[in-house]
């Protein structure tokens, strides 16, 4: 009887400690990673990288700035697009939990979320590209797709959780029922809607298949938004994938800029929802 | 004349509140039609070679568009591959996971600054992933791979496997989490009092009652690991060619739907060829949706009940 209990007992030390380890062993990989980027890439980068184009093929120096433009303009051209359609289809979805439309547009929404993004930017290859030619706007486009569902799903979660009473206050104090919605309900779910925005930024800021075909990448500066443009992702891509040092230098300078940006906003997400202590 | 400037002022704000119901509903209206538009159009345009190679194009074993002959076996026994493998090396990870944050740790900086880093996993670019493997995982494996006596190409299925199941560890393991976190206490206390050790409760109560919330986020990274471009396609090689024996398929270069779509699309200079991508895109759109819808009734229905 003794040996069975210490067998037990044994097992079950075992089991956690093995549980532990494969827990713990996980966060490695990650770690050598974000390490051996800012290794590389920290070196790489001064005023010089982040104001000059790369240099042609085979010479030294060049940076990446018109990836930056690139992807600031795509991106912020994304989210004009994306945050107010999926903001007010989050604020119907919560509204409307029960009719047919909220039904099939939320089955949508789950759809949206599980197409790779290879597929939408085929898809936006035909519907923009085909028709008016490679452009930094149907790179927009195609990422506003990725970002939508995102936005939609925080919008509706963060302003299911808010209390009815609110809603019937102020409802009940005759207010018609678009200020309530605009001038009551989002305002109280703001910070949940903001960090469903960020994170959605973060998400789509390193998306790369879907700018394959429609933002296509330029070797030059530009912020005309229908001629083709660079992007972070896309111009490590390129240089990556190159059998010049120089442009994997640039590379890896241009792959720490981008973990950067994907780091801060993740922590701000972060920082949002423990303020207002919002689950996600 | 005060109660009609009332009335005047509370029909246009009436006027206001349809208007404003309209414009939700249409809104919502416009995401229904970007989805069905998207399958429309992937339809449209892979049916030139749906036509033309018809149901035979899915096991045709070779894929040579110089001389006009699609075949997406190579393709779908790549992507497979890759998913799976991956999905096998993530499970024990991914479950190890969400017991730990979910049963014995479930509060603390410890236990946060665990969930915080795992969330960072799925945070970072599949681009970076793919920069860093192609530089620093890839001499590794040729190493590895001269030592067990197979071709040191270092890029290949395996090494896409590899880099893909860290990639989609995050995804079964947060809600693993949520879902052991969400077990009725009553149901651990029962076994605890009749003697169990946690190593028990665990195995006899809590895995078997989240099981199908498990399944449902296996499912989900699964879908991932289907759909990821960038992160595969520079590290498995790129060859439509399909290798004479297992091993030399399972470690040497291959290529996926999502990979031969990102190198090829671009070069793609006729009809035919350009539409059997997009029956790619097509068949890996309705398999990751399926997935995906699949896992997300399990979750619903778990956690309704």
């Amino acid at each position: 009887m003794d040996a069975r209990i210490g067998i037990r007992n044994s097992k079950n030390i075992l089991f956690k400690a093995v549980i532990v380890f494969f827990a713990f062993v996980v966060t490695i990989p990650l770690i050598i990673v974000l390490l051996y980027i800012i290794k590389q890439g920290v070196m790489q980068v001064n005023w010089h990288f982040l104001t000059h184009i790369p240099a042609p093929e085979g010479e030294k120096g060049g940076g990446i700035a018109n990836a930056l433009v690139g992807s600031f303009f795509i991106i912020i051209i994304a989210s004009v697009v994306a945050i107010p359609i999926g903001i007010l289809t989050g604020i119907y979805l919560s509204e409307n939990p029960g009719t047919k439309l909220s039904y099939y547009t939320g089955l949508c929404v789950d759809i949206l979320q599980g197409v790779p993004s290879i597929v939408v930017g085929i898809v936006v290859y035909f519907w923009l590209v085909k028709p008016l030619g490679f452009s930094g706007f149907s790179g927009s486009m195609a990422l506003a797709i990725m970002m939508l569902p995102i936005v939609i799903r925080s919008t509706e979660q963060t302003l299911l959780l808010l209390p009815p009473s609110l809603k019937e206050a102020a409802l009940s104090l005759g207010v018609p029922y678009y200020r309530v919605i605009l001038k009551v309900i989002v305002p109280c779910g703001f910070a949940g809607i903001l960090s469903g925005i960020i994170l959605s930024i973060a998400r789509i800021i390193g998306e790369t298949a879907p700018l394959l075909f429609t933002a296509l990448g330029n070797s030059f500066l530009s912020t005309n938004m229908a001629k083709p443009m660079e992007s972070l992702p896309h111009l490590i891509f390129t240089y990556a994938t190159s059998p010049y040092d120089d442009q994997h230098d640039l590379a890896w300078g241009a792959s720490f800029i981008l973990l950067m940006f994907v780091l801060t906003l993740n922590l701000f997400t972060k920082f949002i929802t423990k303020k207002w202590n919002i689950q996600l | 004349m005060e109660n009609n400037k009332r009335l005047d002022l509370s029909y246009t704000q009436m006027k206001w509140d349809t208007a404003f119901k309209r414009i939700l509903i249409f809104i919502s209206g416009i995401l229904l039609v970007l989805v069905v538009g998207i399958l429309i159009t992937l339809i449209i345009q892979s049916m030139p070679s749906i036509k033309a190679l018809g149901i035979k194009y899915l096991w045709g074993k070779v894929w040579d568009p110089v001389s006009n002959i699609y075949g997406a076996y190579p393709f779908l026994i790549g992507t497979l591959l890759t998913s799976f493998t991956a999905l096998i090396i993530s499970i024990p990870f991914s479950i190890a996971i969400g017991i730990y944050l979910g049963e014995y740790n479930t509060k603390g900086w410890l236990s946060n600054l665990l969930k915080n880093t795992i969330e960072l996993i799925a945070a970072v670019p599949s681009i970076i992933y793919g920069f860093w493997a192609l530089f620093v995982l890839v001499p590794i494996i040729r190493t590895f791979e001269t030592k067990i006596g197979v071709q040191p190409y270092g890029v290949g299925v395996f090494t896409s496997s590899i880099v893909l199941a860290v990639m989609i560890i995050p995804y079964a393991a947060s809600l693993g989490t949520s879902l052991i976190r969400m077990v009725p206490s009553p149901l651990k206390e029962g076994a605890y009092a009749l003697g169990a050790t946690r190593f028990e409760v665990i195995r006899s109560v809590i895995l078997p009652y989240t099981r199908s919330g498990l399944f449902a986020g296996i499912l989900l990274s699964l879908g991932r690991a289907l759909g990821e471009t960038m992160a595969v396609t520079m590290l498995i090689g790129n060859t439509s060619a399909i290798a004479d024996s297992f091993k030399n398929i399972f470690f040497g270069p291959g290529n996926t739907m999502a990979s031969v779509i990102a190198n090829e699309f671009a070069e793609a200079d006729h009809t035919l060829y350009f539409s059997a991508l997009i029956e790619l895109g097509l068949v890996l759109f309705f398999v990751t949706v399926i997935i995906n819808l699949i896992g997300k009734r399990i979750i619903t229905k778990y956690t309704n009940n």
